[in-house]
């Protein structure tokens, strides 16, 4: 009975994704015009600030609203120093923004996760939501950092001499950073750190008997979230050549929550395609001219009403999101020991490996 | 010298007062069994044990250390492991990854990050799984496992880390005779490594594999001794027979 029960071993459709996309994407500056690079540079960089957010709450059920604060504070010291100091090198500004991120995630982390006890998930939503709010209203009237109009005007980024231009060179950059990212965070979340996280996300009291602290855990990946969202933000700075308090605040932060929860938590490619799609459509939509006059002129104002419908409706009806009309919801949670590897035939090789 | 040393617990909900002056001794190598009517009190003594719930009075010792406020992770670390009523396996996860994230419970962050002993832990996980009959299921989601193997699966974790104190709070509650039986049988050999503190209903389950008993009533330790001595007890037929 129960072996008939069981799921039919599933099928790995996640690799295929991830590379199909890849090859998608590698040759887009040769295929698309000037304007489509920059908006394709733009989507890996987002896609980095939603993989940040991804990790939180798809892998370690953290619902996170500080997302942007790590992505516009590191944003706003990077450009700082680029306008105020001149540092333009790449090699100096991103592992500041990277170190940004990650100190302010670690002080923010203190603040909400660890402690004796494990805190509820309104508490850290909230606490982030409020550091996050809080940040923005200080940028808006703090006039050293330009206030309500940001940081404008930024040099371009270095390497070396060589200036690097927003366009096929950035777009190769930020694609490069959102790769090796990700193939890291994939190691992460597939390693038995990585099922210690599923553990939590299922049943976070009863981990805590096994004798894993819960809270490190959490605080450990919260930390490294903000280094991902930091290293979005100094990217963004300086492709779009300017930092304001819009990407400090509440509003980028919930964007980075709907891309993932949209594409789909809990699987890292998820984010990526939450990311382009929206994007997308948001581009899309106020331009759209198919359908007669008086819907082009309600999408003109009234697209992000459709966005927004578009969204509920996925969240409701499709709460592992667009990704889970591909994957299982096995392949989504994976397997992680050396068993899982090993194929059944294969078993006698398993065995001869040392202990 | 004993294991577990409890003094004079008591733990009281608003106007409630479920356990008054508790107390009791597990030592090395028992089986002890925690019996009583509904109501009496075992289950809140066992979770003030495990750390479930705080006491309003009193200490828990374990191996001499005080551990009546630690927390889970600390409780699990001085060498106490327990199985709860409610089911605690994972059920979207295989059975095999189950027994790994019991396993590599203690070990650094850091060693986890790098997968550095998932092969270490492969021949471990294979023998408990061996043991416990669900080798050949351990590719299985352990949410399709029937009943009494996601109870095994459960004490194969609790036991993963060799503890020295192992709480049970109704293993064979909803097994089959047969399980029941197979429960047993999977339980004994375990008494040369850890010691057992058992909430159960079932008399003669309890009865077959226990060594000593303590028994509530309304919230009070009635007895507590040998298997043998305290089920001829007076007092214990008494409050037994008083609430049917």
């Amino acid at each position: 009975m129960s072996v008939n029960a069981a799921p039919p071993p599933f099928r790995r459709v996640l690799p295929i994704i991830e590379i199909a996309l890849l090859v998608f994407a590698l040759p887009l500056p040769w295929v698309l015009d000037d304007f489509w690079v920059l908006f394709a540079t733009k989507i890996c960089i987002l896609a980095l600030l939603a993989l940040s957010f991804d990790l939180v709450w798809g892998y370690a059920g953290i619902m996170s609203f500080g997302q942007a604060l790590f992505f516009g504070v590191a944003g706003y010291v990077t450009a700082l120093l680029a306008t105020k100091s001149g540092v333009t090198s790449i090699f100096a500004l991103m592992p500041v923004a990277a170190f940004v991120g990650l100190v302010l995630a670690f002080v923010v982390a203190v603040i909400v996760i660890f402690g004796k006890r494990i805190p509820s998930v309104i508490f850290v939503a909230l606490g982030t939501l409020t550091g996050s709010y809080a940040v923005e209203r200080l940028a808006r009237g703090w006039s050293w950092v330009g206030g309500q109009n940001g940081i404008s005007s930024l040099p371009r980024l270095t390497a070396g001499s060589f200036e690097i231009e927003e366009g096929i060179v950035f777009f190769y950059i930020a694609l490069g950073i959102l790769v090796a990212t990700y193939v890291l965070m994939r190691l992460l979340v597939r390693s038995q750190f990585g099922l210690v996280l599923t553990g939590i996300r299922q049943q976070e009291a009863r981990i805590a008997f096994f004798g894993y602290q819960v809270q490190s855990y959490k605080g450990v990946v919260f930390t490294l979230s903000g280094l991902i969202a930091g290293v979005s933000g100094g990217l963004f700075a300086f492709h779009e050549g300017f930092i304001g308090p819009g990407q400090l605040g509440p509003v980028l932060s919930t964007q980075a929550v709907l891309y993932v929860l949209f594409g789909g938590a809990g699987t890292l490619i998820g984010a990526v395609l939450g990311v382009a799609i929206i994007e997308l459509i948001s581009y899309v939509l106020p331009q759209f001219t198919w359908l007669g006059e008086t819907v082009t002129a309600f999408l003109e104002t009234g697209w992000p009403v459709v966005l927004g419908l578009l969204l509920l409706g996925t969240v409701m009806f499709r709460p592992t999101g667009l990704i889970g009309l591909l994957v299982s919801d096995r392949e989504r949670v994976g397997s992680f020991g050396k068993a899982a590897r090993a194929a059944p035939p294969q078993k006698s090789q398993a065995s001869h490996e040392p202990a | 010298m004993s294991l577990l040393e409890v003094r004079g617990l008591t733990k009281i909900y608003g106007s409630l007062t479920a356990l008054k002056d508790a107390r009791m001794t597990v030592t090395g190598n028992e089986f002890h069994g925690l019996i009583g009517p509904n109501g009496s009190g075992k289950s809140t003594l066992l979770k003030c044990i495990a750390g479930a719930e705080l006491p309003s009075g009193g200490t828990v010792h374990l191996s001499g250390r005080d551990i009546t406020r630690a927390t889970p992770p600390e409780r699990s670390r001085a060498g106490m492991s327990l199985k709860f009523q409610i089911t605690a396996i994972l059920p979207q996860l295989s059975v095999y990854d189950n027994l790994l994230l019991a396993l590599q419970a203690h070990d650094p962050m850091l060693a986890l990050i790098a997968s550095r002993t998932r092969g270490r832990l492969h021949d471990e996980v294979m023998e408990l799984l061996t043991r416990f009959g669900l080798a050949d299921r351990r590719d299985q989601l352990a949410g399709f496992l029937s009943h009494g193997q996601q109870q095994w699966l459960e004490i194969a974790m609790a036991l993963s880390r060799k503890p020295k104190l192992l709480l049970l709070d109704e293993p064979t509650a909803g097994m089959s005779p047969q399980e029941r039986r197979a429960t047993g049988d999977l339980l004994g050999p375990i008494k040369a490594r850890c010691s057992l503190l058992i909430v159960e209903h079932d008399l003669d389950f309890i009865k077959d594999i226990c060594d000593s008993l303590t028994v509530l009533d309304q919230g009070e330790v009635v007895a507590s001794g040998r298997t043998d001595d305290v089920q001829n007890d007076p007092r214990v037929k008494e409050a037994y027979l008083a609430h049917g």
